[in-house]
């Protein structure tokens, strides 16, 4: 019986191999009703003859939404059931019943539908099936398929990729110098599929040839060495990112506590409301502009800036002014600014957890090897940190306003009997720290979530920053925002994420011990 | 009674005893500075000063602004530390290895520039925690005032001229007032060495006289480092004038040499 | 001023003050249980469970306030780490109930049902000894008393002071919530300790137990408060005192301002953990939650809003502040936050001494 359909399937897939078709409904079936063995077959001879258009087919199948009543095969779709052969809308049969798939199938289909679309004339399309296809156990019936596909690839990134998944499969084929030849390219893969393979190959009842053995254990080795240079160097990447958030957090910190000497613990708040700024900005787009929705980002910016900053320059006004010289006070009174804000963004928006989607110029990422992608929307903010970095450090340094902040902090009552508008500067210097924590929700709303608790979850963080950098140092609280990312990332390799954050607040804990200004605080006649 | 603090010359052969309260100005100097050096990032508050204050001397610091004078007191007391060179306490103590507490107990008090009184107390209190005694924690817990030290703070209330305002909280009072508690309090301590950073700034004319008499008064049962601005005040009191400049010592002598030494003239007057 | 040598025992009877107090809390003690247990439910008199626990709870926070006024308003220290020590406490009891659950949990094992779902065949080696009860209640003032010792040694050695010691405390207590919070910390987790049976062998969950917690919280209270009015009219809390107001005058009068705020940072720790193991077994749960540094600075405005400086005042803080809290979670759930931000302004800006500041000036100018 089952012999009988194996050797019908076999005379069908040669009667028809090369020559282009559309599915016929006897094929349809084939790849749906049976034996295991006989439905890969038809797999096979599909994959075979090469025609796209038996895709969506496939597709429907590996979502279970085929359905078999009969001679007649069904597609229920979400709203619809459609004949199979017609694509009519119909009944389904009472009698009707569901294709099952088990893990085999579904990887044959999986490794089908992309060497399929490896035909596509989108690159996109392209590269994601390559990649499918590499992720799939890809066996000798697709060989051929690769390897043409290889020749005609026109972009180099497929094709490399091609190149991989065609050694992957020649690796255990029978000829030693193709076995040689396969081992050797391997050795300049990153992807862990291949290096499963070369694995594989090495254990008893693999490879047996000594030559293409050790070529393969060196291969391996080879490949070990660049996955594990790639992994640091994704560490140091993930680090990076993670310090220039910390920097963006704490840039508004060092400007309201490390030079106003203001502790402002509604900072994360107003980190949230610039995350907040963005939402909306994003949900405008989507509404009302959707043709420049890429842009948004760009909108969103100043709005956040200029609407954090106008809150913190009337809380500046109406409580932090009182609180001049009376930091603990100035603490608990800036949480409870905080608390209120919080709730009245919930109340607003409500307590759930608010998605705001990249612009597409930040979706998706460079590929420098399979373990290291730089995602756009990471490097997007380490060039906006540094970007804002820079913008605050001429600020303060090489304006007037600048100059009359720093004025201001080092001796008050001098710089108003010189005439500088004191009342004026603090509020322009806290509107300014605020303003940077709204520039900072903006990168944050570009990474994660977007909710009440998000200032929270940053404020003990950035804090450590600027108390680690030093008060008073933006080049201190660029080096700590730095460290600090580097190290938890590091450190989460060995320990775990919780374990690594933990470790490090005791380090800074410990630290601070030993030099409790700072790493770059200047030293001085301190008055108590 | 300040004799009984002087141990005599039982530790001169230069083996520094690290024990706090015990003292040796056997050599009738009862303070030595010698090339001492601070500076804060690249600035020399102090520049290798050296110089020191023999046993019941009264000496005066002056100096323009800038030359070192608070930097040299936080030296003395332990708030700084010196880059190089040595303090000592007598012959044995060394000051740059104290804490300020364990200095502070050794015999040396200090004044400072701002009146520093214990604002939420009242006068009584103020003098009762600067009063010479078991200042540990096991000590201020369960120890009760005793008789006669209740009689030092009544004497010191008279002297420092605050009897009537023994029950006033110290926050209350005037700022001369304020400079002649905090001055009561250094009375308190019954230091070896006296410390006062501008003592008259503040205070009235005739307050000023007043501080003038009560220094005379002390000087010779205590050594006291008065550093003051106002020149009518140092010729009242000096003896012995040392001129400071950018960290170091320009002149010393009387007030009349030092008047007239011709670096000190330009240093005040030239520009 | 001849008052102020009397003994203290003597004292405190010779005041009417304290006289009052004294006997108001034992009275609370006596009338509350007769009250809850013996009046019928349904008549006026009758004082009901949901009162008694958030009167409890109010007893315990008040210790809480006590600690954190003695560090805070007394020493200037403020403390973003006492919600740390309260719950280490609370932890260490916690620990000891456990225990005591015996084999009566979900998965009739030895072990906590928590330690059984990770697979654990044996506690721990930190879990020795919480099988005891006086075991446990040493840890209750040991844990949070070395913690806080060994941390403040560090810190003000260092001279770390002001908003930057508050800030590292906060960092201190979230690193512990963190730890907390991981399973594999052996203390249960994201849940915690909860689901207690008893207490010494008794049922836990019965009015005379609930009662007799209430009663020794409120004694509890009472002797703190008695120690704490000790140690503020001693020379001791005169130094305190002076260490919040001018900490180099200390210095350079002799004193070792290090040994004096480690000394009253370590007690005010261990209070808290004496307030924590009580809270416990009165609300049944403890878990990292109660670390958050949300609880931390509530501490700090209950003291805020009573009066820094004054003993009574942070009690009254503690009880207003947690009634609001219960009665808005009951009635507007969604205002709480705005009323306790509202709080945290007002007490900074308009109440610098707390409603006892507040109280007093009144009191000045009627009279």
């Amino acid at each position: 019986m089952k012999i009988a359909k194996i050797i019908v399937a076999l005379v069908l897939a040669w009667l028809f191999a090369g020559t282009a078709y559309a599915l016929t409904a006897a094929d349809r079936m084939l790849l749906s009703a049976g034996d295991n063995d006989q439905r890969i077959a038809s797999i096979a001879k599909v994959v075979a003859a090469g025609d796209a258009s038996a895709v969506p087919f496939l597709k429907s199948l590996l979502d279970d939404s085929v359905k078999v009543a009969g001679s007649k095969v069904f597609i229920a779709g979400a709203d619809a059931v459609t004949d199979a052969a017609t694509g009519v809308r119909v009944e389904l049969p009472v009698n009707a019943a569901d294709v099952v798939n088990n893990n085999r199938m579904r990887s044959e289909l999986v490794s089908a539908i992309a060497a399929l679309e490896l035909q596509s004339p989108d690159v996109a399309i392209r590269m994601q099936a390559a990649q499918a296809l590499r992720q799939s156990d890809a066996g000798d019936s697709t060989l051929t398929l690769v390897k043409n596909a290889e020749k005609t690839e026109q972009n180099s990134k497929v094709k490399s990729v091609l190149g991989e998944i065609r050694a992957g499969i020649e690796l255990s084929g029978p000829d030693q110098a193709t076995r040689l030849n396969a081992a050797q390219e391997l050795g300049g893969s990153t992807s862990a599929q291949m290096r499963q393979l070369l694995v594989i190959r090495l254990q008893p009842g693999g490879e047996t040839d000594p030559q293409v053995k050790q070529l393969i254990t060196s291969s391996l080795r080879a490949m070990d060495a660049r996955l594990a240079y790639y992994e640091q160097a994704g560490i140091v990447f993930t680090g990076l990112s993670l310090g220039s958030v910390l920097l963006l957090a704490a840039l508004g910190l060092a400007i309201t506590y490390g030079l106003m000497g203001v502790i402002n613990m509604a900072h994360g708040e107003m980190m949230m409301l610039g995350a907040y700024a963005t939402y909306l900005v994003e949900n405008f787009f989507r509404n009302y502009l959707p043709e420049w929705f890429d842009a948004y980002v760009l909108v969103a910016i100043p709005v956040a800036f200029i609407l954090t900053a106008i809150i913190g320059m009337i809380l500046e006004r109406t409580v932090i002014r009182h609180l001049y010289g009376r930091p603990l006070e100035t603490l608990l009174a800036t949480w409870g600014i905080g608390l209120i804000l919080m709730q009245l963004v919930r109340t607003v928006f409500g307590a759930q957890n608010v998605q705001v989607e990249n612009p597409g110029w930040m979706s998706g990422g460079i590929e420098l090897a399979a373990n290291l992608v730089l995602p756009y929307n990471r490097l997007a903010i380490i060039v906006f940190s540094l970007t804002v970095l820079l913008l605050v450090w001429t600020l303060l340094n090489k304006t007037r306003l600048g100059l009359f902040v720093r004025a201001v902090t080092q001796n008050r009552s001098m710089a108003g009997c010189v005439g500088v508008n004191t009342a004026r500067i603090d509020a322009w210097a806290f509107g300014l720290g605020s303003g940077v924590a709204g520039l900072a929700g903006v990168a944050l709303a570009q990474i994660g979530n977007v909710g009440p608790d998000l200032g929270k979850t940053y404020i003990v963080d950035s804090f450590m920053v600027v108390v680690l950098g030093g008060v008073g140092q933006l080049a201190g609280t660029v080096y700590a925002a730095l460290g600090l990312g580097l190290v938890n990332k590091f450190l989460e390799g060995y320990a775990g994420a919780v374990l690594a954050k933990i470790i490090v607040l005791v380090i800074i804990i410990i630290f601070i011990q030993k030099r409790p200004q700072g790493i770059f605080a200047l030293k001085g006649r301190s008055v108590d | 009674m300040i004799s009984d603090n002087f141990t005599g010359s039982q530790a001169t052969g230069g083996s520094h005893l690290l024990q706090p309260g015990v003292l040796d100005s056997s050599h009738g100097v009862v303070l030595y500075l010698e090339d001492i050096t601070v500076s804060f990032d690249g600035f020399r508050a102090l520049n290798k000063l050296s110089f020191s204050v023999d046993v019941g001397e009264l000496r005066c610091i002056i100096g323009p602004n800038g030359a070192g004078k608070t930097t040299m007191m936080d030296v003395i007391t332990g708030k700084t530390r010196p880059d190089s060179g040595s303090v000592f306490f007598g012959q044995t103590l060394d000051l740059s290895r104290m804490t300020e507490p364990q200095i502070a107990q050794a015999g040396i008090g200090r004044k400072f520039q701002k009146p520093t009184v214990f604002e939420q107390h009242t006068v009584f209190e103020n003098l009762e925690l600067a009063l010479k005694t078991d200042k540990r924690i096991w000590h201020s817990l369960f120890g009760k005032l005793k008789g006669e030290e209740r009689d030092s703070i009544h004497e010191i209330l008279s002297t420092i001229a605050l009897l009537e305002k023994t029950n006033t909280r110290a926050g209350l009072l005037s700022h001369g007032q304020k400079q002649w508690l905090e001055i009561g309090m250094l009375l308190a301590q019954q230091p070896l060495l006296l410390l006062l950073d501008e003592p008259v700034a503040g205070m009235t004319d005739q307050e000023t006289e007043r501080t003038a008499e009560l220094l005379n008064t002390l000087a010779g049962k205590h050594s006291i480092v008065v550093v003051e601005h106002d020149m009518d005040f140092v010729a009242s009191i000096a003896r012995k004038v040392t001129v400071l400049h950018e960290g170091s010592v320009l002149a010393e002598g009387d007030m009349n040499k030092v008047q007239n030494d011709e670096k000190v003239i330009e240093v005040y007057l030239g520009r | 001023m001849s008052t102020q040598y009397q003994p203290f025992l003597l004292r405190m009877l010779g005041n009417s003050r304290w006289t009052g107090y004294a006997i108001s809390v034992i009275f609370l003690c006596i009338l509350i249980p007769v009250l809850n247990l013996v009046v019928p439910e349904g008549s006026l008199l009758h004082v009901s469970n949901y009162t008694v626990s958030i009167g409890g709870k109010i007893l315990c926070y008040a210790m809480v306030a006590l600690a954190m006024d003695l560090i805070w308003g007394y020493t200037g220290i403020l403390s973003l780490g006492h919600g740390l020590f309260f719950a280490l406490g609370g932890y260490a009891c916690g620990m000891y109930l456990m225990r005591q659950v015996g084999v009566d949990g979900v998965y009739h094992s030895n072990l906590p049902d928590f330690m059984v779902f990770l697979d654990w065949k044996t506690y721990p080696w930190y879990w020795t000894g919480t099988e005891h009860f006086l075991v446990a209640m040493l840890l209750v003032v040991a844990v949070p008393g070395i913690l806080a010792f060994v941390f403040g040694w560090f810190a003000f050695r260092s001279r770390i002071k002001g908003v930057y010691f508050s800030i590292i405390t906060q960092a201190l207590t979230y690193a512990f919530m963190l730890f907390f919070f991981r399973n594999e910390t052996g203390f249960g987790g994201n849940n915690g300790f909860t689901d207690f049976k008893r207490l010494l062998g008794i049922p836990i969950a019965t009015p005379e137990m609930r009662m007799f917690l209430f009663a020794l919280s409120g004694l509890t209270l009472l002797l703190m408060l008695w120690m704490s009015r000790c140690i503020v009219d001693s020379k001791f809390g005169r130094v305190l005192t002076a260490i919040r107001d001018a900490e180099s005058r200390v210095m350079f009068s002799g004193y070792n301002p290090l040994h004096y705020k480690l000394a009253i940072w370590t007690l005010s720790a261990m209070m808290c953990g004496v307030a924590g193991a009580l809270y416990v077994p009165q609300v049944g749960i403890i878990n990292p939650g109660e670390m958050s540094t949300a609880n931390s600075i509530e501490i700090a405005i209950w003291v805020a809003v009573g009066g820094r400086g004054t003993l009574i005042g942070p009690l009254l803080g503690a009880a207003f502040v947690t009634g609001m809290k219960s009665w808005f979670t009951a009635t507007f759930p969604e205002y709480w936050l705005y009323f306790l931000g509202l709080l945290f302004i007002v007490a900074t800006l308009y109440l610098p001494d707390g409603v006892m500041g507040l109280a007093k000036k009144l009191k000045g100018k009627l009279l």
